[in-house]
């Protein structure tokens, strides 16, 4: 009981952390209002309403739908998580695995201008498949590496989507 | 009815056919995977068909549309776990009818109720577009922007259980949809300065972002250690008892699927689960109900095609998406600089017709392809999830970055995917969010023309009977749950049979 009380405060923001989508919409709306705010309107203008009208509306309708969520979480709503085939609500969030899957996208995003796409595709697909649990140190860098080849020709041979080959393809 | 025919002469070059067994084959395989809807699985595969001729492409998402829904029924019979809206109700019956060894049976009535359904709701495309389209050309600016307020509502207050989120939802959706050059003065809005973001942002990457990306975050915070066993399925095939009893439900499908779909209802949700109670109340065999009733089956999944065509008319004819997936097929539209709406009938009338055309060709070819092939969609069920969700990534990033070749669009993608985490997380539905990002623009191009005309009287905005008579439907909508209030509360559970005269008349 005592354990509790102390970690009350805590608890209570935890309990309501749909109040940081409340920030969210709190935050867009005012950047939405103070960027409608600053374009000029004195020039170019073609017709009555001018390009600052739907985003004045837009942020003031922004900072409404904050405070009647906020209105809605502190008496007790509650957004529904959603389900799926694979989600097991059950458990607790996975932060772990979900960090490391940001990090496999975010190699990708980062490496594709240097080594190219085949490269930098197998370390994306092989880093998403380690940190949702996949171990197989064959099985899995070789099915990267077969995907991310095979992707490259197939959009950037077959279909005239150019993808960046990077060094690896200058080879051939 | 001559154009048709010069569609089908389109259609059936053997390109073009190729294409749409290609679209069929792939929109299935993608739709089967479990977590993947249509609208992720159009999606994923538009940048396959970045660099084809506009008929082309246009002849695969046919393929890929209903290949897409047909395959999301199929994990819902044997996994019955629906990860789409859409085929929910399949679950309802076609899971415990797997379960009792009659999975091939359930897969059957699916397909050819998807079959029957799409074929019947690809005709009426043919009898009503044309009509819709040559009416509407008379549509003024109040008008369209009265509808796309419509959109705005419906789709934020008919699904989800709480409308203050899917409001939010919608509003993310016109934040982002504003971020660009204004169209009519040039001035930046929501730019910062960035040349990347001078553009706008790219709905492709909205929409991956949103759909692959926040699904696959949020399947791997909460992945099931243990995935569901797939029910092991034959070769599809029907009795002549289980004919008799399913040839009136995929016939009464249509019925109901097309109307709903051509509205801003949220696509095949409704009228599925309105088609299942029916069907349950016209059944001679209602105590099998629940225990896998084929009726149960037949009857939803016709439905659903004939909802997606009648969702088709108003995308095509209006420009208005009422779905998740007319809203991708809207982008893959507006990347090829084609504006569907009114004139798309005029002004591209060989494309249009080859898609329609298409669609008879891709339905049979969904028939004839998946009824054989259906214990190899089975077999995609086992694919080992780290593969899947890494695999959904992959693809996303395919798709992103093909759109400009540019890095900044992956990294927004990132960023949006987080965002579509967070919603997840807090039951803000995703679908609000896609129609703001696109149709968000083009409402205010239609509003700021209507008061153009008035003069900025705000009057301009009501002047004609059609937008008047939207307006009070938006306005039932909105303070429907006032309303609910003061009316009598004798009836439980709203029954089927007056929703049934409704979409008859």
């Amino acid at each position: 009981m005592t354990s509790e009380t102390k970690t009350g405060p805590r608890n209570w923001l935890r309990e309501r952390s749909e109040l940081g989508i409340c920030a969210l919409l709190v935050v867009l709306g005012v950047l939405v209002l103070t960027d409608a705010l600053r374009i000029p309107t004195d020039f170019a203008q073609r017709g009555p309403v001018g390009p600052k009208a739907v985003p004045i509306l837009v942020g003031s309708l922004l900072l409404l739908v904050a405070a009647l969520l906020a209105r809605d979480v502190l008496r007790g709503g509650r957004g529904e998580a959603e389900g799926g085939e694979d989600v097991d609500l059950s458990a607790p969030a996975d932060w772990r695995t979900v960090l490391l899957l940001c990090g496999a996208f975010l190699a990708n995003a980062v490496l594709i201008g240097v080594v190219g796409f085949p490269i930098s595709g197998a370390i994306l697909f092989w880093g998403a498949a380690y940190a949702l649990g996949s171990r197989n140190l064959v099985r899995d860098p070789l099915i990267a590496a077969g995907l991310s080849i095979l992707t490259f020709l197939v959009f950037n041979n077959l279909l005239g989507v150019p993808l960046p080959g990077g060094p690896l393809m200058e080879v051939f | 009815m001559e154009q048709l025919l010069n569609g089908f002469a389109t259609a059936l070059t053997p390109t073009h056919l190729l294409l749409a067994a290609v679209g069929v084959l792939l929109g299935t395989a993608i739709g089967v995977l479990p977590g993947i809807g249509p609208a992720m699985a159009v999606a994923l595969l538009l940048p396959v068909t970045y660099g084809m001729e506009p008929t082309g492409a246009f002849i695969m998402f046919a393929g890929i549309y209903y290949g897409g829904m047909f395959g999301g029924s199929t994990t819902s019979i044997l996994l019955n776990t629906p990860g789409e809206s859409a085929a929910v109700v399949a679950a309802f019956e076609g899971n415990p009818m797997a379960r009792k060894g009659r999975g091939a049976q359930a897969l059957a009535a699916a397909a050819i109720g998807h079959f029957t359904g799409g074929i019947i709701g690809t005709i009426l495309i043919v009898l009503l577009a044309p009509f819709v389209a040559k009416h509407a050309v008379d549509i003024g600016a109040p008008d369209l922007f009265a509808v796309m307020v419509l959109a705005f509502i419906a789709v934020t207050s008919v699904l989800g259980a709480s409308r203050i989120r899917g409001f939010a939802s919608l509003l993310i959706g016109l934040t982002l949809g504003l971020v660009g050059l204004d169209e009519m003065t040039g001035q930046q809005r929501l730019t910062f300065g960035s040349l990347h973001l001078a553009d706008g942002i790219d709905i492709i990457v909205v929409a991956v972002a949103l759909f692959a990306v926040g699904e696959a975050l949020w399947v791997a915070a909460h992945l099931r250690r243990k995935p569901f066993e797939p029910i092991p399925v034959g070769r599809p095939w029907l009795s002549r008892a289980d004919l008799k009893r399913t040839w009136k439900p995929w016939l009464r499908g249509p019925v109901i699927g097309f109307p709903f779909g051509a509205i801003p209802a949220g696509g095949a949700e409704i009228p599925t689960f309105l088609s299942y109670v029916t069907e349950k109340r016209l059944s001679k065999h209602k105590d099998e109900f629940g225990k896998g009733a084929i009726e149960g089956v037949a009857g939803p999944e016709s439905t659903a095609s004939a909802s997606a065509a009648g969702t088709l008319v108003t995308m095509l004819t209006l420009g208005l998406p009422t779905t998740a997936v007319a809203a991708v097929m809207l982008a893959a539209f507006q990347q090829y600089g084609i504006q569907p709406g009114p004139l798309l009938f005029q002004r591209e009338a060989n494309l249009v017709w080859a898609l329609i055309a298409s669609l008879f060709i891709g339905l049979t070819l969904l028939l004839v392809l998946n009824l054989p092939l259906a214990p190899l969609w089975a077999k995609l069920l086992r694919i080992p999830r780290p593969y899947l969700y890494a695999g959904i990534l992959f693809f996303a990033s395919v798709g992103a970055y093909a759109v400009n070749a540019d890095i900044f669009d992956l990294l927004l993608m990132f960023v949006i995917g987080l965002l579509g985490f967070a919603m997840r997380r807090y039951g803000l539905p995703v679908l609000p969010a896609i129609i703001g990002v696109i149709l968000g623009p083009a409402a205010e191009q239609q509003m700021r023309r209507a008061l153009q005309l008035s003069d900025g009287s705000l009057t301009g905005l009501v002047n004609t009977p059609m937008s008047i008579i939207v307006y009070v439907v938006v306005l039932v909508i909105l303070f429907f749950p006032l309303i609910k209030k003061f009316l009598p509360k004798p009836t439980p559970p709203a029954a089927p049979a007056p929703e049934r005269e409704k979409v008859d008349a």
